[in-house]
């Protein structure tokens, strides 16, 4: 690791200099070690052998690295299944925000037509509306699609959040109209200067989209509860939490199931860590 | 994660940009864009508004029926209400998410403002101080669960082996009702936290330098310059984070099905899990309905009361940032 690990958080402050050892080590390293300590017992948990866990006092280090418990979920279990099921829907989810979100972003931001103000401010109410105000109707409507206890069920709600399009037209008002009006002027379709031209300048709006929408759809629960009855449509999330109810005293296995859970998200975030703190940060805050 | 409220800012109307060509062929243009305007928000419309303000209306009407989801349900006026207003579990739910509340909302909120400001500063392996104080909080609430049910096992967890060492008795944590809210509280905590940090960390920015060196030329101190420079400053950032961690708290649900579905003795059945408890479990939708519409309200009221608060500061939370 390089002496000032590259942060997302970089702030410009004031306070004590990088040369002399900072008297705030003696506060932050305690703190950002207890912070860690579960997600390292997490780890550490998921491999140990079931003997290690199952005394007592259970070892607080694992003499070695037993892999039993990933080879269990990997092989036994419907845990591959379930990370596809996961996958899938955070990846429909995901490229579906951006698409959708970004039309209608774009409509609103650039284009006139009767009731966009309603409909815009009908979109931004929703953003309001508790989950559990809309979750039994929108159980039924589901119901009446047919498409309880399918992928389908989970993926037709996640299709486009108002956040997303709500996002983009946020960030396509902040580009100059002169640069998509030539080409407009030109004959240039509506959909050609969305695509070749704004889209390649929206980056950072696409990330956001992107970060968040994977982050919730990935970590969702209460919905596939709700939506999913049959073990094969199960996401990895709940997947995990029957599966630990089911395998109470194969806790390693359990813990490699949880790895297994949490590692896209952490991968993610550090691979993004810019992208992910500034969209978290600007979400709630710009716009 | 939950949507934000945010202010509704509507776009400039856009001049209509006269062509030269001749009217007919402007209006058949105008056509042409109304359509694909249309055809561009679509999709959004019908998922968005059909998922979303169609489900609020018929929530409010099955919150007047006797409705199991399954066969035709019956019209009983406010008697679902009537109920819930009487029914001595619904109050515990009601009470268990205030207790909650209470703890979680100005915990995070005073936890996050003291490590940012103790984050706010150049030093070695600040980043990665920042990072690990953050990583929590895109742990999933399933995962965060059935972990901490592994940590907190009376009889196999890490957490009485750990008291243990030290010599004290082990624990029931969540299996102790007098525990499992306050565990809890905590375990949300450490998931929350790093969220109101960056926030800060991110408000801090923003906090006036020239002020800061002024007041520090003039004499005032570290804990002069805090309370009279740099609270103000977060006060938008403040209000903002009040809400967004009410309205997080109000609706927990997930980490409390994923570790003591409730239990035990309904010490952490909160206004959610009841709610999905009549809905998914004991298939009286209608009474689910209402208890969820219960705490719509409350939550409308809340915000509205907030709104109601940063108006009179005269301030906006956009307006703290760039």
């Amino acid at each position: 690791m390089s002496t000032r690990p590259t942060s997302a958080l970089k702030v410009s402050a004031g306070g004590a200099s990088s040369r002399s050892v900072s008297p705030w080590h003696l506060l932050l390293a305690p703190l950002a070690l207890a912070f860690a300590l579960p997600l390292v017992w997490l780890l550490l948990s998921s491999v140990m052998t079931n003997a290690e866990i199952n005394r007592f006092p259970p070892a607080l280090w694992p003499d070695s690295i037993d892999l039993g418990g990933y080879r269990y979920v990997l092989g036994n279990a419907m845990f591959p299944r379930w990370f596809a099921n996961s996958l899938i829907v955070a990846s429909v989810a995901v490229v579906s925000n951006l698409l959708l979100g970004s039309l209608g972003g774009y409509a609103f931001a650039r284009m006139r037509f009767a009731g966009s103000r309603v409909l815009l401010g009908l979109m931004l109410a929703t953003m309001v509306i508790p989950f559990q105000l809309t979750m039994i109707p929108t159980f039924l409507v589901m119901k009446w699609l047919g498409l309880i206890d399918t992928l389908g069920a989970l993926i037709v709600p996640s299709l486009v959040t108002p956040f997303a399009v709500f996002l983009f037209r946020q960030f396509f008002l902040t580009l100059p109209r002169e640069i998509e009006e030539a080409a407009w002027i030109d004959g240039c379709s509506r959909l050609r200067v969305l695509f070749s031209i704004v889209m390649p300048l929206a980056r950072p709006a696409l990330a956001t989209v992107a970060v968040l929408t994977f982050l919730t759809t990935w970590n969702d629960l209460s919905w596939p509860l709700i939506a999913i009855n049959h073990d094969t449509q199960y996401t990895l999330q709940l997947g995990l939490t029957t599966f630990q109810g089911q395998h109470h005293a194969r806790w390693s296995a359990v813990m490699a199931g949880n790895v297994i859970t949490v590692l896209p998200v952490l991968v993610a975030f550090l691979l993004a860590q810019k992208t992910f703190v500034q969209s978290l940060t600007s979400s709630g805050l710009k716009g | 994660m939950t949507s934000l409220p945010r202010a509704i800012t509507l776009a400039p109307q856009s001049q209509p940009r006269a062509p030269a060509a001749s009217r007919r062929g402007a209006r058949r243009r105008a056509r042409r864009e109304k359509a694909t305007a249309w055809a561009f928000i679509a999709p959004s419309v019908l998922v968005i508004l059909g998922l979303g303000i169609v489900p609020v209306v018929w929530s409010l009407l099955l919150s007047f029926r006797a409705d199991d989801l399954v066969t035709p349900g019956r019209w009983v006026g406010l008697d679902n209400y009537r109920a819930l207003a009487q029914d001595p579990n619904f109050h515990t739910a009601v009470g268990n998410t205030l207790l909650y509340s209470a703890l979680f909302v100005p915990l995070s909120l005073l936890g996050g403002l003291a490590l940012a400001l103790a984050l706010n500063r150049r030093i070695r392996f600040i980043g990665l101080y920042r990072t690990l104080l953050f990583i929590p909080f895109v742990v999933s609430a399933a995962a965060q669960g059935v972990l901490f049910s592994f940590i907190l096992d009376p009889e196999f967890g890490a957490a009485n082996s750990l008291l243990h060492k030290f010599g004290v008795s082990p624990q029931g944590f969540l299996t102790d009702p007098d525990q499992a809210i306050y565990l809890l509280v905590l375990i949300s905590l450490w998931s929350g936290v790093g969220f109101c940090v960056v926030v800060y960390l991110a408000a801090l920015q923003d906090v006036p330098r020239e002020l800061v060196e002024a007041a520090r030329i003039d004499g005032a101190g570290r804990w002069r310059v805090l309370r009279h420079i740099t609270l103000p400053a977060l006060t938008p950032v403040t209000v903002f984070l009040l809400l967004w961690q009410l309205i997080t708290a109000l609706q927990v649900f997930d980490l409390v099905y994923v570790t003591t579905k409730g239990g035990p003795l309904g010490s952490t059945t909160v206004i959610v899990y009841f709610v999905w408890q009549q809905a998914f479990q004991m298939f009286t939708a209608g009474y689910g309905a209402a208890a969820a519409y219960v705490l719509a309200l409350a939550m409308l009221v809340a915000g509205v009361a907030l709104r109601v608060v940063r108006r009179r500061q005269g301030r906006v939370v956009e307006g703290a940032f760039r």
